[in-house]
Order: structure tokens, then sequence, then C-alpha cells
């Protein structure tokens, strides 16, 4: 799980909008790239990202081939309760990781 | 005499071999937007693409999308699309966002592999369609060679 990186506050105030960052390692092969050896080398992307609030979509992304190795997304949000903000990645190759991170509402 | 036709020949062929490549084109990038648009109008303005107009590498570009919404529960965006003009698949990345969000802004990173147009839809709630494109150079294109 160290493989990803999350930026948003601990604390924020209530119905104030904030920006959540993430970032998570993966090399997001296009699949259009030919190897060392000429055959194509084999698609492995992450297809979907979800974020979500207390169980509530917040976003969700399909993503193709054209996203930058280590997928960055970053979004505004603003809530009105304390909750965990959970993400999820999946993809090629049974890829699934998620995270989440804690945020108190003052 | 029959070097030189073998040489045109030669020649000719690989004149064509990079034209079959699998490649978006402008054709497949509006075949990609009437797909998600339908028969609805497409209108000009409230996007706003966040986009460098030079880029030296195309592997990392950052590309930022801002939507003019109030998003309220009755007035917001519902999905943003992201098209492009060169790179082998027209799709670049569909959102859907929820009304948890404060404002319809996505930020990312892209490929790119060819100086092109890229497009972005915006989808609201009440049904209406808004467009806006940007225009970027690319020196150094994605997609190229294997480095490792």
């Amino acid at each position: 799980m160290a493989n990803v990186l999350i930026n948003a506050p601990k604390s924020v105030k209530k119905g104030q909008a904030f920006e959540v960052k993430t970032l998570i390692l993966h090399p997001m092969e296009t699949g259009f790239r030919p190897g060392t050896n000429g055959t194509i080398i084999p698609r492995n992307i992450i297809e979907d990202f979800v974020a979500t609030y207390n169980g509530v979509e917040l976003i969700r992304l399909k993503l193709s081939s054209a996203i930058a190795a280590n997928p960055f997304v970053a979004f505004q949000v603003a809530v009105t309760e304390s909750g965990t903000l959970a993400f999820r990645w999946t993809g090629d190759e049974g890829f699934a990781i998620e995270q989440s991170v804690a945020i108190a509402v003052e | 005499m029959q070097r030189r036709s073998f040489l045109a020949g030669t020649t000719a062929l690989v004149a064509v071999l990079p034209l079959a490549s699998a490649h978006a084109t402008p054709e497949s990038l509006q075949a990609a937007i009437r797909e998600v648009v339908g028969s609805a109008a497409l209108r000009e303005g409230k996007v706003k693409i966040d986009l460098p107009a030079l880029v030296e590498n195309g592997n990392t570009v950052p590309l930022g999308v801002t939507v003019d919404s109030p998003m309220t529960a009755t007035d917001r965006v519902k999905a943003i699309h992201v098209f492009n003009e060169k790179n082998p698949q027209p799709h670049v990345y569909t959102a859907t966002l929820g009304p948890g969000l404060a404002r319809a802004d996505i930020s990312t990173r892209i490929k790119l592999g060819d100086s092109q147009k890229i497009v972005v839809v915006a989808e609201t709630s009440k049904g209406e369609f808004w467009t806006a494109s940007a225009d970027v150079i690319v020196t150094l294109a994605a997609c190229l060679e294997d480095l490792t």
C-alpha cells in the first residue's frame, strides 16, 4: 500500500471545498509500444478509479491508455460531516488497490 | 532498371506502412464525441482547459479541466469526457461526477503521441453538452519506444 500517495486535509471546515490529490505507482503500459524484441508489449493499465466518501460515490474515472504512467488525479470535494474518504483503483492483470483516509469536520 | 524498380517499390512500401497503423483521426474523434453526445446540441463554452501550449515530453502532460457550474443538486456537471485527435485511441478519460464534488475541476496527467487537439465535452444534469478544445504542440512524443 505504500505505492499510493494521497494528499487530503485531516480536518476541514463544514461545507468548505478542499482539494484531494491522488497518485498511484503504475506503469500504464499502453499496449501500442513495441518492446526490445519487436513484439508489442501487452496493455497493462488502470481502467477505473473510484473515490467515495462514507460509501457515497464522489467521482469515477474511466481511464484509457492516454493517461500518463503513475496516474495522478486531483479533484475538489466539500463535506458536511466527518468520515472516511476511500479510493479504489482497478485495472488489467487483476490490479486492485484500495486506500482510505479519515477526514474530520470541525 | 530492375534495381531501380525494386528501390521504388520498397520506398512506396515504407511510405504506406506508417499510414496503415491504427491511429485516431479527426473522423474517429468526431465519432467518439457523437457516441457521447448523441443527437443533442453541442455548444461551445463553460469548459476551461488548462494545458500547456508547448510540451517537451509527451509522456506526462498536465491536463486540468474546469467547468463553470454551480454544482448544486439540480444544476451540476454529471460527466466530463476528454478526447484527443491523434493518439492511438480517441478516448483519454471519462469522469462521472457525484453530488459530493464541490467544483467541476479535475486535474490529471496524460500522454500525447503527437501535436494535436484535445477536446473536452461536459454533460450537465439538465442534459446540455458544453465543449472546448485546446491545441498542443509536442516536441517528444509518447509511446515511441521502450526505454527499459
